[in-house]
């Protein structure tokens, strides 16, 4: 049994590159899937942590109808009736530069359970309480905020980044929220028989705890994206695997004959396999997660601004390791080598032992194998489209992704086949017919790589366009969008006051950005003002409007809503909103809102002031002539007195959003490039499979007078043709990505539509980077030829090998 | 009696919060720090119905009702309704500004069981407050207030309820005597160096109602007793605890007796109160207290039973509690129970102790 052992394994050491393949296949495989997986399971550990202590996500939370908050009044009543609550004053204010999410808290009524206790124990209650105040906040922020405030700093482990607890009166103050209660926390334990919420307080409504806190929601869709991308990546270092598997298991049969013949049974060798595979699949899974964590830790900032700055998210830049990603690394190497090479060993298993060990191909030319694939290919393309035709949902879009991909990839051999034989066909002379007939011949052996070639060319071009045409799309909105040259924001109502006084002499117009929270067809919503200015009539992107939208709008009848609504099927034109505190609009129009995860309804400025009279007024954009703009901002700091951090001008506006905006996909971009390399090295490793095996058909062609080199020169040709041919395919079908990831994913994953715009110039410059890795993927086996002992190929002619 | 806890609650739970350090920091606290607050001052005279109501210029402050209950079931049992006031600043504001912070107690005292409740809430916002007419003292659902209909004393007729996991009540108190001022004329004395608070009580309730406990309704009736108490220091830097004593005799008299601990010889201090609501106070030299009898509770050692000897009335009685475990698990726990004595005469009452 160990000399059994010990000759199966001995190939690996005649054949390390071999080896290498099959370890590189398995650990590229596990790399990418276990890197996102492990990207995935930072942030949502992050969400929930975040959640348990900020929103107290676990509970049940009293919050206004109107919109307006709760006031002091009805929290009392709440109380006196019985009802175990807590409120919370929240929101985000400025010290100094930077920007915290202050949660105003209770310590006297939040409950135990609400996670915050941890925060609000401790030896120094009394300094939470007293004034100044305390703030409590991670180290991170502590030294953001060292000289920015007088207020005393605690620092809490508990606290995620950018956010600060503080006792309720401080939140209150600084919040300028005058007793406005965001919403209230409910105990989970109340005394029975009390009266309901909505009949002691109907201004009020319980909401019921999610399992989910609110950003994991949101970004629900983003981490979708990232796992289709990894499995993606998994998919094509799976066809490396059953390649390498493929090719071992043939290399080996005369060995296995001969364990056989001389009495190892047919379980004991199938056992010996199994064995091997898992001890290779474990080892090299391990080494797969292991570069998943490197590829992950270099993802993981970009992606942490991705979710700042998409979903307001707060995630850490860095990585902790988790053991359950660790596990599902090994799970899915171990799986997917299972998956990529039971084919193989099914084979061993039936194998007749006295089967001779005769030369042949792996896997011979088959007509009918190539049709039943490209039956299999058209049946998937047809259930794409019927999905997309009838289906709806995020995950119905990555099914109709899926089945694109996958249809086209099987239908790939077969069409090549075709385009081979009629090239056959035109050929004048033997040389090129053979030529011909012999990449046909190898298809099946090369198909797996070339599969992965088009699926990677072809997500490269579907994701590429995608973007592009986002970019494209989201510049020219924001171009429309931020039309006013400044934007300030006063610290309190008094100074927004002064503001509202001292602006209209300095410039042509100001903008009052106000906004109120509150419940709209069941979901927490921003509910903007709009001024009646020209300023919005001619730039405000409108994708579809009444004729008279914004006199509707002005006269306080009309509403527009974002794209988000409307393509979730929230609400449409003509539609009659019931707007929180109990008054009606009129959908008149609908305005595209990108990079904004929720849905948004403007009104007018008088309608909103009317029905929320308490409203924060604090922030405005203001309009001058564009080279004025400085001019202003100088006055207002010297002249009116406010902050340089409180304006903000148009074009860094711009420059952030653009930040944002490519940050966002610059994680899709080097997943992107991480797919190509590995179905490079799919690529690589096929030709490498059949540069071993091919010899018995080349060594005739030799034999008649071809000479090495230029057979080397055909093998060349030969890659490139289908590298080419793989290409050109790679095009509609990324293309057709294109199109689900914009018409179908985007809108189901975001709420937007997007039109697609086609850079022919992007697809060269991808094409030429295919190119360098078809001709990279061919160099060793083309050498190999180039310089192969004539001994070699006239051994052909003497015996089996 | 009721007294002290609320100081030393109030130490604990805002000054220091590990119990360790609270006995050594914990009144110190108390004793020294009353910046700002004003302080008690000898000959003020009360005046009523006002001072029923919150003084938020004082540092601490509370309404403390204990009542001896018999049941139609025939057992004994205790109840306890109690609100603290303690300010971070004097004064009031509106709103979530407002320093005053409320703290509420409440507890039913079984044969085998004690039902302890406790509630939290800041003042301000209407969830916990004192009004002194017609009077009213809440937090949340817990209300201790006047009955509706022209009384003498704001205090004469009330109503108090309260609810916690186990246990609920609603009880109808009765005056039958006059309010009693403590110490002199309502001023006083909790240490030799003078630390001092006002303080009067109403020990003359007739007590009828209902309690509820573990799911079950019993009618009941008996004595209740309101101590009122308002101060900024009113405990030396020294003292660690106390004894606390409301005794109900058959005959229809009173005795509030208390002794701080320190780490000397102590403080005592005591007010004979006669049927007509007559006092006579009395000091060190007039009564001896002496525990009798110690029961480990909560893994500490507490004197459980006591004799109390006042030579001068012929007075010699050991009380015995009716739960050697009237513990009360609230944030910063004491011993508060009710007793019944026997000896040269016989009554009810109630226990208080705190810093064991």
């Amino acid at each position: 049994m160990r000399f059994a052992l010990a000759a199966l394994l001995s190939h690996w050491r005649r054949k390390p590159l071999q080896l290498l393949t099959l370890v590189m296949g398995i650990a590229l495989a596990t790399a990418l899937w276990s890197g996102v997986q492990a990207i995935n399971a930072e942030a949502r550990a992050s969400y929930t942590r975040a959640a348990s202590v900020l929103e107290q996500g676990a509970l049940q939370q009293v919050v206004s109808k109107g919109g307006g908050g709760i006031s002091i009044d009805t929290y009392g009543k709440l109380r006196r009736a019985g009802w175990n609550l807590s409120p919370v004053i929240e929101g985000t204010v400025r010290f100094g530069a930077s920007w915290i999410k202050l949660v105003g808290i209770d310590p006297t009524t939040m409950p135990r359970e609400g996670q915050v206790a941890s925060i609000t124990d401790g030896s120094d209650i009394s300094s939470f309480f007293s004034a100044p105040g305390q703030l409590v906040v991670s180290a991170a922020t502590a030294r953001k905020l060292r000289n920015a405030t007088d207020m005393r700093l605690k620092i809490s482990e508990n606290v995620p980044d950018d956010a600060a607890f503080v006792d309720i009166s401080v939140a209150d103050r600084l919040l300028d929220a005058r007793g406005k209660i965001n919403r209230l926390v409910v105990a989970s334990e109340q005394r029975p028989g009390l009266d309901p919420i909505d009949q002691v307080a109907p201004e009020t409504m319980l909401r019921e705890n999610t399992d989910k806190p609110d950003v994991a929601r949101l970004t629900d869709s983003f981490h979708l994206n990232l796992t289709a991308f990894g499995f993606l990546s998994f998919v094509v270092g799976l066809f490396i695997v059953y390649s390498a598997t493929g090719l071992t298991f043939e290399q080996r049969r005369g060995t296995f004959r001969t364990l056989r013949s001389l009495g190892i049974s047919l379980p004991a060798l199938t056992t010996m396999l199994v064995v091997e595979l898992a001890a290779f699949s474990l080892f090299s899974g391990i080494i797969g997660v292991i570069l998943g964590y490197f590829i992950a830790s270099a993802l993981m900032p970009g992606v942490a601004t991705t979710l700042k700055g998409l979903y307001g998210a707060n995630v850490p830049g860095s990585l902790s390791i988790r053991p359950e990603w660790w596990v599902s690394g090994l799970a899915i190497a171990l799986g997917g080598t299972a998956i990529s090479s039971v084919r193989s060993l099914w084979r061993v298993w039936s194998l007749p032992i006295l089967a001779a060990a005769q030369p042949r191909a792996w896997q011979r030319a088959s007509a009918k194998t190539l049709a039943y694939q490209a039956t299999a290919g058209g049946g998937l393309l047809l259930l794409s489209a019927v999905l997309a035709v009838t289906g709806s949902g995020i995950v119905i879009g990555f099914g109709v992704l899926g089945a694109l991909l996958l249809g086209c990839a099987l239908l790939l051999p077969g069409l090549l086949a075709i385009s081979l034989a009629s090239a056959e066909r035109v050929s004048r002379t033997a040389l090129t017919q053979w030529f011909w007939a012999d990449t046909r011949l190898q298809l099946p052996g090369l198909s797996l790589a070339l599969m992965a070639l088009l699926l990677a060319l072809s997500a490269n071009i579907g994701v590429g366009t995608m973007v592009s045409s986002f970019r494209l799309t989201f510049l020219g909105w924001l171009d429309q969008r931020l039309a006013a040259e400044l934007y300030v924001t006063a610290k309190d109502e008094d100074q927004a006051t002064r503001l509202r006084e001292w602006l209209p002499q300095h410039s042509t117009a100001v903008l009052p950005i106000w906004s109120v929270e509150g419940d709209v067809f069941g979901d927490q919503l921003q509910i903007f003002g709009v001024a009646d200015d020209p300023t919005y009539r001619d730039h405000w992107p409108l994708i579809v409007a009444d004729d008279n939208a914004w006199d509707e709008v002005a006269s306080g009848k009309g509403a527009l809503i974002n794209e988000q609504m409307w393509r979730r099927g929230t609400a449409k034109p003509g539609q009659t909103i019931a707007m929180p505190g109990g008054w009606d609009a009129t959908v008149v129009g609908i305005y595209s809102d990108y990079g904004n995860p929720k849905g948004q309804v403007i009104v007018g400025i008088d309608a909103l002031v009317a029905h929320y009279p308490d409203v924060s007024k604090l922030r405005y954009g203001i309009r001058v002539p564009p080279e004025s703009a400085p001019t202003l901002r100088q006055q207002l700091v010297s002249e009116f007195g406010l902050p340089e951090t409180a304006i903000i001008d148009q074009i860094s506006l711009k420059q952030q959003s653009r930040a944002v905006f490519e940050q966002t996909f610059a994680v899709t971009g080097a997943l992107n490039v991480l797919t190509l390399a590995v179905a490079g090295f799919a690529m690589f490793s096929s030709l490498l499979t059949l540069s071993g095996i091919r010899l018995p058909q080349l060594a005739p062609v030799w034999a008649m007078g071809i000479r090495r080199r230029n057979l080397a020169l055909y093998e060349v040709a030969r890659t490139l043709a289908l590298w080419l041919a793989t290409f050109i395919a790679a095009i509609p079908v990324g293309l057709g990505l294109a199109w689900v990831l914009l018409a179908i994913v985007n809108v189901e994953a975001f709420g937007w539509r997007l039109p697609m715009t086609v850079f022919p110039l992007d697809w060269l410059w991808l094409g030429a980077v295919a190119l360098v890795a078809a001709i990279l993927s061919i160099l060793v086996p083309v050498r190999r030829l180039a310089t192969i002992n004539p001994a070699d190929l006239l051994r052909i002619f003497a015996n089996e090998r | 009696m009721s007294a002290k806890i609320m100081m030393w609650i109030l130490a604990v739970f805002f000054v220091t919060a590990s119990s360790g350090q609270s006995q050594t920091q914990g009144f110190a606290g108390l004793g020294s720090d009353a910046t700002g607050f004003a302080i008690p001052q000898s000959g003020a005279a009360l005046s009523f119905p006002a001072d029923h109501g919150a003084h938020p210029d004082y540092r601490i402050e509370w309404w403390y009702v204990t009542a001896n209950l018999q049941g139609e079931d025939g057992k004994q049992y205790g109840a306890q309704w109690t609100l603290f006031r303690s300010a971070l600043a004097p004064g009031v504001a509106q709103g979530f500004a407002d320093p005053q912070i409320w703290i509420g107690h409440a507890a039913v005292t079984t044969v085998d069981h004690q039902y302890v409740a406790e509630r939290l809430g800041r003042g301000g916002v209407g969830q916990a407050d004192v009004v002194a007419a017609p009077f009213a003292a809440w937090i949340d659902d817990w209300r201790l207030a006047a009955s509706s209909g022209a009384t003498p004393d704001q205090l004469h007729d009330l109503s108090v309820a309260a609810t916690g996991t186990g246990f609920s009540y609603a009880l109808k108190l009765k005056a039958t005597g006059p309010l009693v001022l403590q110490g002199d004329r309502g001023f006083s004395v909790k240490s030799a160096s003078g630390q001092a608070s006002y303080y009067y009580s109403q020990p003359f309730y007739q007590v009828s109602g209902a309690i509820n406990v573990a799911g079950s309704n019993v009618q009941v009736s008996g004595k209740a007793w309101l101590d009122r108490e308002w101060s900024s220091q009113p405990l030396a830097e020294n003292q660690t605890g106390w004894d606390w004593f409301s005794l109900h005799f058959d005959t229809g008299e009173k005795l509030m007796a208390f002794r701080l601990r320190d780490d000397k010889d102590g403080f005592i201090s005591a007010n004979w109160i006669s049927v007509d609501g007559k006092t006579s106070p009395m000091s060190k030299e007039d009564l001896r207290l002496e525990p009798v009898r110690q029961a480990k509770v909560e893994g500490r050692d507490m004197p459980v039973a006591w004799r109390i000897q006042i030579p001068a009335k012929s007075l010699d009685v050991t009380t015995q509690p009716l739960n050697d475990r009237s513990w009360m698990r609230t944030s910063t726990p004491y011993w508060e129970g009710p007793l019944s004595f026997k000896g040269t005469a016989t009554g009810v009452g109630y226990l208080e102790m705190t810093g064991y």
